[in-house]
């Protein structure tokens, strides 16, 4: 594994998903200043078969993260529901026991628990904790003493700055690239509302469990969550998968994307902007990917940051990453809303 | 049938309605609806603010002299400089109750009494006992939780003193974002958004490829396809320390929606013939409650009793 200089020296820290303990020595290869995983439970909101650490899993995930010179972040990041809270304070716990640089939290309840239970361990605010002003990031700090916030997904690039300057010394983490929420994030109840499990809930948007592929009565393919048509493709086409908020709907008279096309987040471009700006840390999504996703995508995030704080930032090509080939700036384009 | 305690509160207005038409409706309300509680304020979009807030006083003293308790929500997502002034302008103001729809309103409520609004995050015993030494007198919950959950928060707000709202009736707010949907659908941009969200008073139907009714876009808000009815719920709520329902105003007959719930709370009406009332009064409309049972919001199940 290629030495790199530990977290404090990157002006502009790269977050990356491990959903994996594979996916995670990908992300440390290709660069990674810090990775993000989630305990194999309904605590995180990637909460899928097959995805996700053990305890153990997660003690020895920390010793490789720490032995290259990274930090490790544990999402805790949905809302635990009442009567199991214990669930979720027993996650903070272990969390604490394996070392974790911090752990991410969007509950207030939970952010109360960990400051309470572990004083010494350092709480980040998920982006499902949906704060998106300097006087509700300044309470949460005073309240809870978060030290980093990632921010939704639904300000301008100059909101982001503007923010990022008012909260210091909070810090703040944006988006950069992958999945991406068109709604505020944890404040939506459209996965629950047609299959009765939510991100806030159970930690999944559009479970797997409630997918399926019908083929019409003219041979189309529809693809369809819960007995709701999320889209429809010729036979043979590519069909993505049934993103409630990414399908294809019909109002005012028009069928379209009513909410988003099928398309990534990349805001590559906006690396320079986004070092000028202040902010702290750059999160790429996907924790449900594989590792070649993770190899090349934090690949291509390390050079350009690498490129930009030299002076020579290049705008790396990622179309091959990217849902449907297409990406977008989301909000941080005002045009985007 | 034991007469409940529970109130009503009449939610915000989640559509953009001209100001006009606004006025007559809370002047009705005021006169003839039996709720306990009316919350003002433009909760979805701030583009909407000012065609109505000049006459938030004057319907306010309405209401107030007609009886009922005023609340003003705040804005459910703040981003821009005007919007977080708003929102602290709306918490100095030490006469009125607000209801905190965002972190923001949170924070600047902080340390006197308030309400919570269902577009805050408070799942669990231990967020509501944190809202509640933080001041909080009364939460609206988030219309995702189950009975149990439900249950469980209700015995938590007996010890910390909050009363627990539940919405009862009308579309549920599913999801708020950045982006104008509504502006979208017409080929449009928020910041040029020809205010078109103003031709559905009951939002915009969204439907799927195969023609079923699904959602309803409201400007940056999405609501559901159905109405929220909890008619053979409220019942069973009250009694597990719900202290009051919220019914949040759909393009119909809202006095009579009142009327309704009123009645089957006070065991003048069974639940049977009161929703049959309810569904002459909306035509055409689906209702739901799946939520509380549990299962995906958008169904309907039998009452909880007895669960």
């Amino acid at each position: 594994m290629t030495a790199r200089p530990p977290l404090a020296a990157s002006p502009l820290s790269l977050v990356c998903p491990a959903g994996t303990p594979a996916a995670l020595d990908a992300a440390l290869e290709a660069g990674a200043d810090a990775v993000y995983c989630g305990f194999a439970d309904a605590t995180n909101a990637r909460n899928f078969p097959g995805l996700n650490f053990s305890h153990k899993e997660m003690r020895a995930a920390v010793d490789r993260t720490h032995r290259a010179g990274r930090g490790l972040y544990i999402a805790i990041n949905t809302f635990p529901r009442a009567g199991e809270e214990e669930t979720w304070h027993q996650a903070v716990d272990a969390a604490a026991e394996a070392g974790a640089d911090a752990v991410i939290l969007a509950d207030l309840g939970l952010l109360s628990y960990a400051q309470a239970t572990h004083p010494a361990l350092r709480l980040h605010l998920s982006v499902q904790a949906a704060a998106s002003t300097p006087e509700a990031i300044r309470y949460l700090a005073q309240a809870f003493g978060v030290q980093r916030v990632v921010l939704p997904r639904v300000l301008t690039l100059a909101e982001v700055t503007a923010l990022t300057a008012a909260v210091a010394p909070v810090e703040t983490e944006v988006f950069a690239f992958g999945g991406m929420c068109v709604m505020a994030e944890g404040r939506c109840q459209l996965s629950s509302y047609v299959t009765g499990q939510s991100p806030n809930t159970h930690g999944v948007c559009s479970p797997p469990a409630a997918v399926q592929f019908r083929r019409e009565a003219g041979g189309d393919i529809s693809a369809r969550l819960n007995d709701i048509t999320i889209d429809r493709h010729a036979a043979g086409s590519p069909a993505g998968y049934p993103t409630l908020c990414k399908g294809r709907f019909r109002a005012n008279g028009t069928t379209g994307y009513l909410f988003e096309e099928p398309t990534s987040l990349n805001a590559a471009d906006h690396i320079p902007g986004l070092i000028a700006g202040g902010v702290r840390a750059l999160k790429i999504e996907g924790r449900q990917r594989g590792r070649a996703y993770v190899t090349r995508v934090v690949g291509e995030f390390r050079r350009a940051i690498d490129a930009a704080v030299a002076g020579g930032f290049r705008m790396p090509d990622l179309a091959s990453e990217m849902e449907g080939g297409r990406a977008t700036a989301g909000a941080y384009d005002r045009r985007w809303r | 049938m034991v007469r409940s305690h529970a109130k009503l509160t009449l939610g915000p207005l989640n559509f953009h309605w001209p100001a006009a038409v606004r006025r007559d409706f809370y002047a009705r309300i005021a006169d003839e609806a039996p709720v306990d509680t009316v919350v003002l304020g433009e909760v979805v979009c701030s583009k909407r603010a000012p065609f109505f807030d000049s006459h938030i006083p004057e319907v306010a003293e309405r209401l107030r002299r007609a009886g009922k308790e005023v609340v003003l929500g705040s804005l459910a997502l703040v981003m821009q400089a005007r919007e977080r002034q708003a929102v602290l302008d709306l918490a100095a103001d030490s006469d009125i109750l607000v209801e905190a729809n965002d972190l923001t309103a949170v924070a600047a409520c902080a340390g006197r009494p308030h309400a919570i609004g269902p577009l805050v995050a408070v799942y669990n015993p231990g967020t509501l006992e944190l809202m509640a030494r933080q001041g909080a007198t009364r939460v609206c919950l988030p219309g995702e939780l189950t009975a149990d959950a439900i249950t469980a928060l209700s015995r938590t707000a007996l010890v910390t003193g909050t009363e627990i709202e539940v919405q009862a009736f009308g579309r549920l707010p599913l999801a708020i974002s950045a982006r104008c949907y509504h502006a979208r659908a017409h080929g449009l941009h928020k910041d040029g958004c020809r205010y078109v969200c103003e031709k559905h008073p009951d939002g915009m139907d969204l439907d799927t490829l195969d023609g079923t009714p699904f959602l309803a876009v409201n400007g940056v808000q999405t609501l559901s396809g159905s109405y929220l009815d909890l008619l053979a719920d409220v019942g069973p709520l009250s009694t597990l320390g719900v202290g009051r329902f919220r019914l949040s105003p759909q393009d119909c007959d809202m006095v009579a929606v009142a009327e309704t719930f009123r009645a089957v709370l006070d065991g003048d009406v069974p639940v049977a013939p009161a929703q049959q009332r309810l569904r002459n009064l909306c035509p055409g409309r689906r209702f739901s409650n799946g939520f509380l049972h549990g299962v995906e919001g958008k169904s309907y199940r039998a009452s909880v009793r007895g669960v």
